[in-house]
């Protein structure tokens, strides 16, 4: 009999629950946003207010017991973001996590969403080797983090401004790709020629990133395509500032591996999926020695199953969160 | 009574953003328009030097509300992703409005409904001849902003 932990995540905009079985085998995932759950609940495209996770919870937590084919009596734990997040979001997570946990008599797990991020890729490969460099890079974060052994992290660098997908997903709306159009604006730069224009990268010391000064660029490299009446090829737009994006994430993670000696080098976060930054993380990495790994996409975007991967770790050292347990929606990682 | 200042560089529009962040009280509310990119985040991060938060403050474009510790509380908010006054109004935005810290709102046209009558307006401008350079017009709301903007005017006069 393995260890079941039933994972809450609602730190932003999807309510997920899943059920994994000793950190390593998903046996539910079910994220809000998926067709099929809309369709069977009746919702709606689970937006940021608190109130559809409210809605959403029970039957997101239902259905994740209901496809892993347990009851609620089968669970030794039950794990919840705790943060960072939006603090209205994170606190439907808690209370319905705090409320099976006190009614199952079993332990509560505080996972950090960040965390949660880093641990999809301890869902999928089981050689990693300590200490690794993590890149988190999202709409909402882009760190480079330390992981010493489970659950000592140290913070490396993060962005000054922007987030990278908050960039592509800002590069995309101005491009008339939508909003959030990160995989369409990926899309699009295939077709386009990554050195048609020199965006530039930004100059940040250290390990720390910013990705505000090259939105701008793209913002007024189109502006003055439009004075000078040429017509934008938007294509070549999109490669060539998703090359100034990509260009300046393998750098700085390459710099962070060799700084601290580690040979595994592991992607997190909704931008963990683009293909251009695995192609190109691949290459510098292999240059060096060094070895990328990654998590498949519907793992790489908010999902629950990685809270309860990063839980297993802390319920194998014994941890238990106390029923006082509270959101807190700037929780950092580790300190820097 | 508006106020217009340009500004010739990031810098200055951060350190523009820092005197007017030192003269905020609790309960007040400065709302940010502009294009992407004409510097919002940029005056904001000022904003939250002026306040006395010592923390990296970055976008809240994905995040929605970003919270600092800093002489008062202060709290960024972006409304770029929202869909209109009924989310923001969903995520608890009066109790932030009407309590102890300092809020500044990007993109505030996407949720003119719910914000306070009484507020500080800041127009953020690309200079289209120059585009290193912003022009920033500040429109108080309410008699608490027009003395503040008095207070800002001396300050940004006397040279600072």
């Amino acid at each position: 009999m393995g260890v079941k932990i039933l994972g809450i995540e609602t730190s932003c905009d999807e309510t997920a629950a899943a059920v994994v079985e000793d950190g390593v085998k998903i046996l539910s995932s079910v994220v809000s946003s998926q067709v099929d759950v809309h369709r069977k609940f009746g919702g709606v495209v689970p937006e940021v207010a608190s109130r559809r996770h409210l809605e959403l919870i029970n039957p997101v937590i239902k259905e994740a017991l209901e496809q892993a084919g347990v009851g609620f009596g089968d669970l030794q734990a039950v794990a919840v973001t705790q943060g960072p997040g939006l603090v209205g979001a994170l606190l439907v997570g808690l209370a319905a996590a705090k409320a099976l946990a006190f009614a199952l008599g079993v332990p509560l797990l505080a996972v950090n969403h960040l965390e949660g991020h880093i641990y999809a890729n301890f869902l999928v490969h089981r050689d990693l080797s300590f200490p690794l460099v993590c890149l988190v890079v999202s709409g909402g974060h882009t760190d480079l983090v330390l992981v010493r052994r489970h659950g000592d992290y140290r913070l490396l660098g993060r962005t000054r401004d922007d987030a990278a997908g908050e960039a592509f997903d800002k590069v995309a709306r101005v491009l008339e790709l939508g909003y959030p159009g990160g995989p369409a604006l990926e899309r699009l730069a295939r077709e386009g020629n990554e050195e048609a224009v020199n965006f530039p990268r930004a100059s940040v010391e250290g390990l720390d990133f910013s990705f505000s000064g090259l939105k701008t660029a793209v913002i007024q490299h189109l502006h003055r395509c439009q004075r000078a009446g040429e017509e934008v090829a938007r294509a070549d737009v999109a490669a060539s500032f998703q090359k100034a994006v990509v260009d300046v994430l393998v750098e700085k993670t390459l710099e962070a591996a060799r700084r601290t000696g580690c040979r595994d080098i592991i992607l997190a976060g909704g931008v963990a999926a683009n293909g251009r930054l695995r192609a190109a993380m691949q290459e510098g990495a292999r240059r060096e020695g060094r070895r990328v790994l990654y998590p498949p996409a519907e793992l790489c975007t908010d999902n629950a199953a990685m809270i309860a991967c990063a839980a297993y770790y802390r319920y194998l050292r014994g941890e238990e969160a106390p029923l006082t347990l509270n959101a807190l929606p700037g929780l950092p990682l580790a300190p820097a | 009574m508006e106020f217009t200042w340009l500004s010739l560089c990031s810098e200055e529009t951060e350190n523009f953003g820092r005197l007017l962040g030192g003269l905020l009280r609790p309960g007040d509310v400065v709302c940010l328009y502009g294009e992407l990119g004409a510097g919002k985040t940029v005056l904001a991060k000022g904003i939250a030097r002026g306040l006395g938060v010592t923390e990296a403050v970055t976008s809240p474009t994905f995040t929605l509300i970003n919270e600092y510790a800093g002489r008062l509380p202060f709290f960024h908010m972006d409304a770029y992703r929202l869909s209109g006054p009924r989310e923001m109004y969903d995520l608890g935005c009066e109790e932030y409005f009407y309590g102890e810290g300092v809020t500044v709102v990007e993109w505030p046209e996407r949720v003119e409904e719910v914000l306070p009558a009484e507020r500080l307006n800041i127009y953020l401008k690309v200079r289209p001849e120059e585009p290193g350079q912003r022009e920033l017009c500040l429109v108080p709301r309410g008699r608490r902003y027009e003395e503040l903007l008095g207070e800002l005017k001396e300050l940004v006069r006397a040279g600072h």
